[in-house]
């Protein structure tokens, strides 16, 4: 960031707010790996823990929204202070809505726990979360660090999380093709891998967020869009 | 590996509100500098006023911002050892020609100060007097001007029954009101405020600001002031000065939430030593 404001106590209210961003993701990222063990290893458990812990990561959002709308009215922040601040806000509402996909996942461990399935299912999703969970980390680094480049790879490395996730819906397409047995745990497992979708989306929004806060203007391009679940069906040859 | 270049809106892109269409200049400086005997205080400066247009200037102190307002009237004239070169044009006009009769000029570039200067006499007088020296005119119709350019300064309900009263009786925020209605009065073409409100409680702010407004649909409108949101409210355009250069000069929008130039930056978001 730029030098020392004169009034120092701006500083600490602008680092203090980037912390809380900080921390925030540190819990959200806990939340989508922990989320994903707990499905792979059927541990209702842990499902439950990462369901608590969206009350947490609640709790972070609305002191950043809170601490954000102070500083506004106490500093009236300028330039690329207040970019920071906005920043702060949309970062902090894209970890939320992170947070409440990963619970959601957790969820669903408890509804998949009696229901035994090939381990082969979930290699797919496993690989996603993996991409996904990388892209996380490297846009809130890029964030923290206010590095445009690394935030503008994850921009554009969204296109290949969405890639996979055509494809794995069309592999659990076939498996309920397959056995009709396979189909209440395939459903979870594809809501699952849209909500990972989806949180690969939220680390985009944060890439464009690390855009504006850096250059003062918004993205103009269209990001590649890859999903094509859209389209997936049983047909042959589609 | 990827590419990693992006597109950006172009330099006035969509900044919170649709930039101005450019307006034809009114007021142009060109090569414009500065001296107070050895001193060089205004270095090559090159801007314009767009018609009906609100300009901001902010700096830090002595950075040259009321030094170049005082120009565009050629206020400076009235001490000495002090000069102007380079080119600056009001309109057509020379505002630095020798020749220039300054009384008309004045009548064309009003100003008004930090300090609100009402001439000890009524608040009708205080408007009448300026008038007078321009024109001559009738009774009636003089009280038709008063009461218009009181109208204008949004001070008419005010004072619209004690006239008579002594200009200094009023509030500050009524004086300062009263000073720009008789610089209204004249019927100027370009309006320069040299700090309005920095006298001015926050009510009396908010209705000076809301006046400048209302007079940039009429005239060209340069405002000096210390008071960067003041700024950030009341203009189009803001230049921002230092150390007697203009540093930046751009849309209000694009200054105030991105500026190109690191020193505007540090300024407007109070970093500086």
């Amino acid at each position: 960031m730029a030098s020392e404001h004169t009034a120092k106590a701006f500083d600490s209210d602008l680092q203090e707010l980037t912390r809380l961003v900080a921390e925030m993701g540190g819990l959200a990222e806990r939340m989508i790996t922990e989320s994903v063990d707990a499905l792979i290893r059927r541990d209702v458990a842990l499902g439950k823990r990462v369901v608590a812990s969206d009350v947490e990561i609640d709790r972070l959002q609305h002191l950043i929204e809170e601490r954000a709308v102070l500083t506004i009215a106490r500093r009236q922040p300028m330039a690329i202070d207040l970019r920071e601040i906005v920043g702060a806000m949309r970062v902090a509402t894209d970890l939320e809505r992170i947070g409440d996909l990963a619970k959601n996942m957790g969820k669903r461990v408890a509804a998949l726990e009696n229901d035994f399935q090939p381990l082969k299912l979930i290699r797919g999703l496993e690989h996603m979360t993996d991409l996904v969970q990388s892209q996380v980390k490297s846009v809130l680094d890029a964030y923290a660090s206010h590095d445009l480049p690394a935030a503008m790879a994850v921009w554009k490395g969204d296109e290949e999380v969405d890639a996979i996730c055509t494809s794995l819906f069309r592999e659990l397409l076939t498996y309920m093709m397959e056995d009709p047995r396979n189909i209440s745990f395939c459903i979870h497992l594809m809501f699952c891998a849209k909500n990972i979708e989806r949180i690969g989306d939220h680390a985009t929004n944060i890439a464009e967020t690390v855009f504006y806060m850096i250059e003062g203007q918004q993205i103009l391009d269209k990001r590649p869009k890859g999903d094509m679940t859209n389209f997936a069906t049983t047909v042959p040859g589609n | 590996m990827n590419d990693l270049s992006v597109s950006v809106s172009a330099a006035n892109g969509p900044v919170p509100q649709v930039a101005l269409p450019d307006a034809p200049p009114k007021v142009t400086a060109r090569g414009l500098n500065f001296y107070y005997g050895e001193h060089h205080a205004l270095k090559n400066i090159n801007l314009t006023l767009g018609t009906h247009r609100v300009t901001a200037f902010i700096g830090p102190s002595g950075c040259g911002k009321s030094t170049l307002l005082r120009i565009f009237n050629r206020m400076y004239d009235l001490y000495p050892g002090q000069k102007a070169t380079g080119q600056l044009m009001l309109d057509q006009t020379n505002i630095l020609d020798p020749k220039l009769d300054l009384n008309l000029l004045r009548a064309r570039v009003g100003m008004v100060f930090q300090k609100p200067t009402p001439f000890p006499m009524t608040i009708y007088e205080n408007i009448a007097f300026g008038i007078r020296l321009y024109e001559k005119i009738s009774k009636s119709e003089m009280d038709g001007r008063v009461e218009k350019a009181l109208r204008g300064g949004a001070l008419w309900n005010e004072v619209k029954d004690k006239l008579n009263a002594s200009g200094l009786s009023l509030s500050g925020g009524q004086q300062q009101r009263l000073c720009i209605a008789r610089t209204v009065a004249v019927r100027p073409e370009v309006i320069l405020f040299d700090e309005p409100c920095s006298a001015l409680d926050p009510i009396s702010t908010a209705k000076v600001e809301e006046l400048i407004q209302e007079l940039s649909e009429d005239y060209t409108i340069a405002i000096v002031t210390h008071n960067m949101q003041q700024a950030a409210r009341v203009s189009d355009k803001t230049a921002f000065m230092y150390l007697g250069e203009l540093v930046e000069f751009d849309d209000t929008n694009k200054i105030f939430t991105s500026p190109s130039d690191r020193r505007t930056q540090d300024y407007i978001t109070g970093r500086f030593g």
